[in-house]
């Protein structure tokens, strides 16, 4: 039974994971570019939730909101003002050129946050939810559960709106990019610039395993992605997990670039 | 007369679509055959077959003795199976002169880059390119670039080459000097494949002609022969009129 | 020829520096040997063949690592430094079969995550490589100024070999072949160049100085571990290098060295807690402003006949 709690464990991670890659994924996708700064802009994001919940009280599931609108501004002025300058050039320019960006506001974020870890208390926690044999706390599968329905909206937005299939046909429409901002940040889950990095690794990781630009293939590769780590984490222990995902990853890459449930083509 | 490439039953799927559906002809030694038919019909697929880019998903590709069905495209080349590209044009920050020699130094047989640059001169000059040697690829007109495709072919030394739309977009005149050029190097004992949807073109240097419709070989025969083929007439009238383009004979 | 005669004057008045200069001046000269080497070795991979490598770090690292651990196992220092080269050269051999049939970002991803995985191996293997906690290596019995000196010229050696490498390298087969590679690879295939074979070979060049410059760093500095030698840093500043000095030119990557380790040495100075900031806006500036890199910026202004060569 213990194998059923693993399971869920890690399909309430790999609903993170979603998230955190569809982004990353759209604008690898449609614009052909790798946004080094992908990590960073998580991070970002769960400041803004952390300060919104410290200094004013907003719940962290309000100020999503906040943080999206925050974000997405930030995602805009850097594609409409830098890498739309550039976005024709090839791989090696748009990669070195995000990874300059990302230099500077993670050095940024550590100067002005510090690297100290943070969490959120919440004053009022959902408390915990059984299934069963399985037993869950709440928080995280709420923020589960919007991080799903997000991902969800997004593929509608692109799916049913004129901009979703000018995005989608184009392949480099400006709008797209903004999209980069819509990251939902990371809840109730320890935060430190140091993470970005990491958030940035998983991001490759989904989107090699679900497939490029597409958002049901990032949310398909991040609960798979999830549901390995879980496992790694309890038959090898935690250190190991990340060590797995990468040797996951160098085996997909050479095996099948294109991702399980991509389309050939795109390498 | 001995086949110098054989096509046995070669196929090629792109997901359902049958790009190139069952087709198999010979072309012998020193012939000129016109490969033709309306724009998507499959002659760059097959072409792209022959020459290793895809791998035939059936059938068999032999080319002077050897099966080249599933080799890697370079050793094709070095086999003397050299082709120009329809649209792109590689190597653009090149110069001219680097360009040919390329050609001359990986399948060419040119021992070093000093040779292989004297070897491009020498067919700079066949195709009437030597006084833009050093400038680079991407500066030339069309009708010239579509030269230097051939001449970085030639640097090759192939013994059969294909020629994917060398007059495309070129102008009458041009195109004579192109066909001049062609004529000159089946001279020398090539054997030249010449894709076309334009039928006029290949009609006057083609000894034989291969038609594709629908990925299938719908005929083949001399020049008169095809054109007076009732599926040919068909497949060109239909293309003419789906396309709304009067340009059958153009 | 011209680059012969350029390599011929600069390399000898480079060395006499240790006649003039202090041991910052060395420290410096040194690092500058190194970071040429480094972006020299990716200009092979990056510049030639157009493939946007990160693996630097991971041939510096292994480099670093195998000499150290040959060392303290016994082999004496200028061998052990010479199989650290063999190491990393026959490691990208055996990575380059598994990662260069992968194109633009996905080979860059690829051999991110190598250096990533080199890291990790590194610091679950304690009782070999000192995990986590690092490695010491054996002292030279020699003067401070004696060992800047030593180190110096050990650098400078191999940055010369690199450079010797590189214009070798633009007027061979294997060159030409790279540059066709990187203009348009299906191209490449079907003028008869064996693609994979010659990618491997560049990649296998831009491994073997750089292994070996981790092994005289390790040497250098007497002390590595894993963060430090397989920093990602160490990947991207030979990027930075190349492109600030100019992508597939021979004398554009110590160039670019140069100039990168004043920039590094200004901003050390001044923004300590910002050093990491400065060097990103040096990176998007040069991106956005110069793409082709300071030597052709310094050709533009001062033409020469070399050009229509």
């Amino acid at each position: 039974m213990i194998y059923l709690q693993i399971a869920a464990n890690g399909l309430v991670l790999g609903g993170l994971y979603a998230c955190i890659a569809v982004g990353f994924s759209l604008v690898w996708g449609v614009l052909n570019v790798i946004n080094i700064l992908h990590g960073s802009f998580i991070v970002l994001g769960s400041y803004v939730a952390y300060f919104a919940y410290v200094h004013l009280g907003i719940h962290p599931f309000i100020s999503i909101v906040i943080a999206g609108g925050v974000l997405y501004a930030l995602g805009y002025l850097v594609q409409a003002g830098i890498i739309n300058r550039v976005v024709t050039a090839p791989v090696l320019i748009t990669l070195t050129l995000t990874f300059g960006l990302d230099l500077i506001l993670n050095n940024a974020m550590l100067v002005a946050f510090t690297a100290d870890y943070r969490g959120i208390s919440l004053a009022h926690p959902l408390g915990s939810l059984e299934i069963g044999p399985v037993f869950l706390p709440g928080d995280r599968v709420a923020a589960m559960a919007l991080a799903i329905l997000l991902t969800i909206l997004l593929y509608r937005l692109l799916r049913d709106s004129s901009i979703g299939r000018a995005i989608i046909a184009v392949r480099m429409d400006r709008e797209a990019a903004a999209l980069m901002g819509v990251d939902v940040k990371r809840i109730i889950f320890p935060i430190s610039p140091l993470n970005g990095p990491v958030f940035l690794g998983k991001a490759f990781v989904v989107c090699v395993l679900g497939g490029l630009g597409s958002v049901p293939g990032a949310l398909a590769g991040g609960l798979l992605l999830g549901v390995i780590e879980s496992f790694t984490s309890y038959w090898l222990g935690p250190e190991r997990a990340v060590t797995v995902s990468f040797a996951l990853l160098l085996v997909l890459l050479f095996v099948r670039p294109s991702g399980l449930m991509g389309r050939r083509g795109y390498e | 007369m001995t086949a110098l490439l054989t096509l046995d039953g070669v196929s090629r799927r792109f997901g359902g679509l049958k790009a190139v559906d069952d087709v198999s002809f010979d072309v012998n030694e020193s012939e000129i055959v016109g490969l033709i038919g309306p724009n998507g019909s499959g002659k760059t697929t097959l072409i792209n077959l022959i020459t290793g880019v895809h791998p035939a998903t059936a059938g068999h590709v032999h080319f002077d003795g050897h099966d080249i069905t599933r080799q890697r495209p370079y050793r094709i080349a070095r086999l003397g199976l050299a082709r120009t590209f329809q649209i792109v044009q590689p190597f653009q920050r090149m110069t001219v002169v680097d360009k040919v020699a390329a050609g001359a130094l990986f399948c060419g047989h040119a021992s070093d880059v000093r040779e292989a640059r004297a070897i491009a001169r020498e067919h700079l000059e066949f195709t009437g390119l030597a006084d833009m040697a050093h400038r680079p690829a991407a500066t030339l007109t069309l009708a010239r670039r579509k030269r230097l495709e051939l001449a970085k072919s030639l640097a090759m030394r192939p013994r059969l080459l294909m020629l994917d739309e060398v007059n495309a977009g070129l102008n009458p005149t041009e195109i004579e000097e192109a066909l001049a050029i062609i004529r000159k190097i089946a001279e020398q004992g090539v054997t030249i494949i010449v894709i076309e949807h334009l039928m006029k073109v290949v009609l006057s240097i083609s000894h034989r002609l291969v038609v594709l419709h629908h990925g299938q070989l719908i005929a083949q025969g001399t020049p008169r022969e095809v054109v007076a083929d009732k599926r040919v007439i068909e497949a060109y009238l239909g293309a003419k009129y789906a396309a709304g383009n009067p340009g059958v004979s153009n | 020829m011209r680059s012969w005669l350029t390599l011929a004057v600069i390399a000898p008045l480079l060395a006499a520096l240790p006649l003039v200069g202090n041991n910052y001046a060395l420290r410096l000269a040194t690092t500058v040997f190194m970071y040429s080497v480094m972006a020299q070795s990716w200009n092979f991979i990056g510049g030639l063949a157009g493939y946007p490598s990160f693996a630097t770090a991971a041939f510096f690292g292994l480099g670093a690592y195998a000499s150290a651990i040959l060392q303290n196992h016994g082999v004496p220092m200028v061998p052990a430094w010479a199989c650290a080269g063999v190491a990393a050269l026959l490691f990208a051999a055996f990575l380059g079969g598994a990662i260069l049939h992968l194109r633009g970002h996905y080979f860059a991803i690829a051999s991110l995550i190598v250096a990533e995985m080199l890291r990790e191996i590194v610091n679950t293997l304690p009782d070999f490589t000192g995990g986590g906690k690092g490695m010491n290596l054996p002292l030279l019995k020699l003067s401070v100024t004696a060992q800047a000196q030593f180190f110096f010229y050990a650098m400078l050696a191999l940055a010369v070999l690199t450079v010797a490498t590189a214009i070798v390298l633009q007027r061979s087969k294997l060159g030409f072949g790279l540059r066709c590679i990187q203009q348009n690879e299906s191209a490449a295939d079907i003028i008869g160049i064996n693609s994979y074979a010659y990618k491997t070979a560049g990649f296998c060049l831009s491994a073997v100085f750089v292994g070996v410059a981790g092994a005289i760093y390790a040497s250098w500095v007497n002390y590595i571990d894993p963060p430090d030698v397989f920093d990602v840093l160490i990947s991207v500043k030979p990027m930075v290098m190349v492109l600030l000095g100019g992508l597939g030119t021979i004398f554009g990557p110590p160039l670019g060295a140069v100039v990168l380790l004043l920039l590094e040495e200004v901003v050390w100075r001044n923004f300590l807690t910002m050093h990491v900031a400065a060097l990103g806006v040096i990176i998007v500036v040069l991106v956005l402003f110069l793409p082709h890199g300071l030597l052709a910026l310094i050709r533009e202004r001062f033409p020469t006949k070399a050009m229509a060569n």
